[in-house]
């Protein structure tokens, strides 16, 4: 198929960016969505023109690093996948494809289509972690027996990949889903619940700090989310937050 | 010459580790606080060892090319880690788990290593539990288990088919826990360009800031590398697009030896390719063996017509499909080694049997498993592959059989390490994927998670520990020295003079045609004239490479493409180095497969008289040849046998 691609460059993170009108040709229907901009690329490279830069690793849809906007959604049209699981099978000869980086402020632009995403880390940082010791000897790893519900139900939190689809999907840019997964995760295991009221308090903050919106219950996050984490899970953090506060008040050390 | 000696500790095999750690020397936490630590890479291996030695008070620098640690390619592994818990209570010990481990490598790795490796596999488990990594678990609420290639015991632990992701998103925890209270610090979108060596020591690293492009130094009283194998020099593998060789390329030629580059695992099932514009394969977990069964049509004219589309494989009646692998292997069935079940497609489909439009295609079969257990068990353990399956394919495999084809997944190969995992150069470890440690010439499923997970948390605590113990007196060097100058300085003028190149061919397609000759001549079987034809063939098309290639852009500013040539440089010197070990080593053994080595049924004959030994490979300058060593591998404890499956 043929394809016309509306692609947004910027050339750095302080420069303006733009965008910019391609044409490809023959387009496999079996190639994948980041293989036709390979294709892309490597005729820029040819004419001597600048390659579209883009986030993108295992190409499986497990290392989260893809983040593209396609026609106006977080990992295009189809549900439940990566960027790099879509298929140009997807879309029709002669159409035109509009591709933009992640928008968040807290997600600045790096290049062309790829952002800065360090602040999920300095959320995971701040506290989505369970405070043992490394190495060294711990409990059998039997000798905690967890209801396989309360283990599948964290599974289920802990299959978020970090892309920031639920960030670039909220009119808010909210990272509720993503904060919520992680401390969902923790809350529903008992090796989690020590720890469980500094850890969403920390997460929360931190998430203010950095400058993501607050939840609206519009649930897009859930509906782009390419592991379909549910929203439920926010549900889950906003109780643990709750619960928390309206508890004595921490002891700071 | 540097002595190859491997340290192995004095003692019978299941002491050895003990004797180790009680010999040890220790820092104390006022000098640990003294001493630095580079870590290269934040995958399991990087991230476990960053977060271990963090915790124990040493100041650690990790790296990562990525925008964050967590997209370390570990995160893609699918099937699980093994471990030798026996909850299954099926006769599984530390020493079974060892045994299978050492045959599985076909006798070809060093017997201490694999021994430690399996004694602290439980250990392991005990960890990610403690970290909240949620495993599947029986309805009594204990861990579950299944099985796995090269085993008769079910001892692999799993969490979906997403086993590496939670793993490393443990490890990730670990480490975020340790950078939150300062001992570790995290520099994110960084390539690492060369190592320093002062006083031949370790001691630095010269960085690229892939953001700015600028060439940033570090120094450190020990460098760990833990940044992964070199499968991409085949182009298409199933590493992620940013897995690479450098490091441990430009490691060896900075005097850190090279074990056995050649051995190199093809895994049996991955989604066929399908087109030129192909940029990666995918894998399809091993685990999905301990269910679906592996057939072809025992008849070519059926082969023939479903290759040209004229037949489903639905409409092939049983008694005209060939469960070739229960053919052949009647006690492992579709469960042997993935280098065994690799070369059994590979002959099927070479015979005229493949399926597919290309005819390079075998089928993994779920009907009986969906009889048997019915759709919604199967759908629970492998869900997401299915789905995984169906978007790349647009087949839905719950009705039609999945396709599948070996192909390049793993490297057993790597940098060379003793048992402190220390290289060749004092104050150089090498971890994970990036050491050739402990699978010999083929790994099984489910023990590069236990690997990368032991070495970093569980065996450089202690050994980066032993050999910091006598710095303790060194401070910090500044990084204005003449050998950080010297460094930098050459890799600036690499980086120069692939910018000034300016030819008329992309990066992709030298990278391309170096993975077919790889392929073709390096690949799951291999033969002498192959091999030499292949080293000529390689250097032709560096020639090429540094004739005609072109990168756009700039070099002191992001640029993707210039990270791509970098990184294809260093393959098309390393796929040469690959040539020359395959052509060296006489015998067929585990993944590594010489046609002119096999017995009368067609599997690896190994020759244990003459290529009992690692090679280990010295660098001695772009104009020489390389210097082969030997390290003898001596077998104390092991029964060494032809390795069955029948």
């Amino acid at each position: 198929m043929d394809l016309t691609l509306r692609i947004w460059r910027q050339a750095s993170a302080e420069s303006k960016g733009q965008f910019v009108d391609y044409q490809v040709q023959n387009i496999s229907a079996d190639a994948s969505f980041l293989e036709m901009l390979d294709i892309l690329n490597e005729s820029l490279v040819m004419k001597g023109e600048e390659p579209v830069a883009f986030d993108h690793d295992c190409r499986e849809g497990i290392c989260g690093a893809c983040s593209l906007y396609i026609n106006g959604r977080p990992h295009g049209p189809d549900r439940g996948i990566t960027t790099c699981q879509m298929h140009m099978r997807n879309f029709k000869d002669g159409e035109t494809i509009v591709i933009e980086p992640w928008r968040a402020k807290p997600f600045p632009v790096i290049k062309d289509l790829m952002v800065d995403r360090t602040a999920f880390d300095e959320i995971i940082q701040a506290g989505g972690f369970i405070t043992v010791r490394t190495g060294g000897t711990l409990p059998d790893a039997n000798a905690l027996p967890i209801p396989r519900a309360a283990a599948e139900d964290a599974m289920d939190a802990a299959s978020c990949i970090g892309c920031g689809a639920c960030v670039a999907a909220c009119k808010n840019a909210s990272a509720m889903l993503f904060v919520a997964a992680k401390v969902s995760q923790f809350a529903l295991l008992p090796q989690g619940r020590p720890e469980a009221r500094e850890r969403v308090q920390n997460m929360v903050a931190k998430m203010d700090e950095l400058g993501f919106g607050n939840c609206t219950n519009t649930y897009a996050c859930e509906a782009e989310c390419p592991k379909e984490i549910s929203v439920s899970h926010i549900a889950r953090m906003n109780r643990e937050f709750f619960g928390a506060k309206l508890s004595a008040p921490l002891k700071k050390e | 010459m540097a002595k190859l000696d491997a340290k192995i500790p004095k003692g019978p095999l299941a002491e050895k580790w003990n004797n180790y750690k009680v010999q040890q020397n220790l820092v104390n936490p006022a000098n640990k606080r003294k001493l630095d630590i580079i870590v290269v890479g934040t995958g399991l291996a990087g991230a476990a060892a960053a977060a271990s030695l963090g915790e124990m008070g040493f100041n650690v620098k990790i790296f990562g090319i990525h925008d964050s640690p967590r997209r370390a390619h570990s995160i893609a592994a699918q099937g699980g880690i093994n471990a030798a818990k026996n909850y299954t209570n099926d006769g599984d010990s530390v020493h079974r788990l060892y045994n299978d481990t050492i045959k599985g490598g076909d006798y070809r790795s060093r017997e201490a290593n694999v021994y430690r490796l399996a004694e602290v596999s439980n250990s392991i488990i005990d960890q990610c539990v403690a970290q909240g990594v949620p495993f599947a678990r029986e309805y009594g609420g204990l861990l579950d288990n299944r099985s796995f290639g090269g085993a008769q015991v079910s001892r692999t632990f799993y969490a979906r088919g997403q086993t590496g992701q939670q793993l490393l998103l443990g490890a990730y925890s670990a480490l975020s826990k340790e950078i939150n209270k300062g001992s570790v610090k995290m520099y994110t979108r960084r390539d690492m360009m060369d190592l320093v060596v002062v006083d031949g020591r370790a001691r630095g690293v010269i960085m690229r800031n892939l953001v700015t492009g600028a060439l940033e130094r570090y120094f450190a009283h020990a460098v760990v590398i833990a940044t992964g194998g070199y499968g991409n020099v085949f182009f298409l593998s199933t590493n992620a697009m940013a897995s690479n060789g450098s490091v441990a390329w430009k490691t060896y030629k900075k005097g850190a030896f090279f074990g056995n580059p050649s051995f190199t695992q093809i895994h049996p099932t991955c989604i066929p390719v399908h087109g030129d514009y192909q940029s990666k394969l995918t894998l399809m977990s091993e685990s999905l063996r301990n269910d679906g069964r592996i057939w072809v049509p025992r008849k070519k004219e059926d082969a023939e017509k479903i290759q040209r589309g004229e037949l489903k494989p639905t409409s092939i009646a049983e008694e005209d499909r060939d469960y070739y692998l229960e053919r052949r292997y009647p006690a492992f069935g579709n469960l042997v080694p993935r280098d065994v079940a690799s070369r059994a497609a590979k002959e099927r489909c070479d015979a005229g049997f493949g399926v597919g439009s290309t005819g390079l295609a075998v089928y993994l079969d779920f009907a009986d498993a969906i009889k048997r257990l019915g759709r919604h068990v199967i759908e629970a353990r492998y869900g997401n592959l299915f789905q995984m399956y169906e978007k790349i394919v647009d087949e839905n495999p719950y009705e039609t059989p999945m396709m599948i084809y070996p192909a390049v997944h793993y490297t057993m190969g790597g940098i060379w390490v003793d048992y402190e995992l220390q290289t060749t150069i004092p104050g150089l470890f090498a971890a994970g994927e990036a050491n050739f440690s402990d699978h010999g010439a083929n790994r099984l499923g489910a023990s590069a998670l236990m690997q990368g997970l032991a070495d970093g948390y569980f065996v450089l605590p202690y050994t980066l520990q032993n050999y910091l113990a006598d710095q303790i007196g060194v401070k910090p060097l500044p990084t204005d020295l003449p050998e950080f100058d010297k460094t930098e300085r050459d890799t600036q003028e690499l980086i120069d003079r692939l910018m000034s190149v300016n030819g008329d061919q992309t990066v992709d397609h030298y990278h391309r045609k170096l993975g077919l000759i790889m392929w073709d001549y390096v690949g799951m079987s291999r033969n002498k004239e192959g091999l030499e034809k292949s080293i000529g063939l390689i250097k032709d098309l560096r020639a090429d490479f540094w004739k005609n290639v072109r990168i756009p852009g700039k070099a002191d500013s992001m640029n993707v493409e210039l990270e791509k040539a970098l990184r294809v440089v260093d393959f098309l010197e390393m796929g040469e180095l690959m040539a020359r070990d395959a052509l060296m080593r006489e015998e067929s053994c585990g993944g590594h497969f010489r046609e002119e080595y096999q017995t009368a049924e067609g599997e690896a004959l190994r020759n244990d008289k003459d290529f009992s030994f690692v090679a280990v490979w010295e660098y001695r300058g772009a104009d020489n040849e390389p210097v082969l060593h030997k390290e003898p591998l001596v077998f104390e404890f092991t029964e060494v046998k032809q390795r069955s499956y029948k």
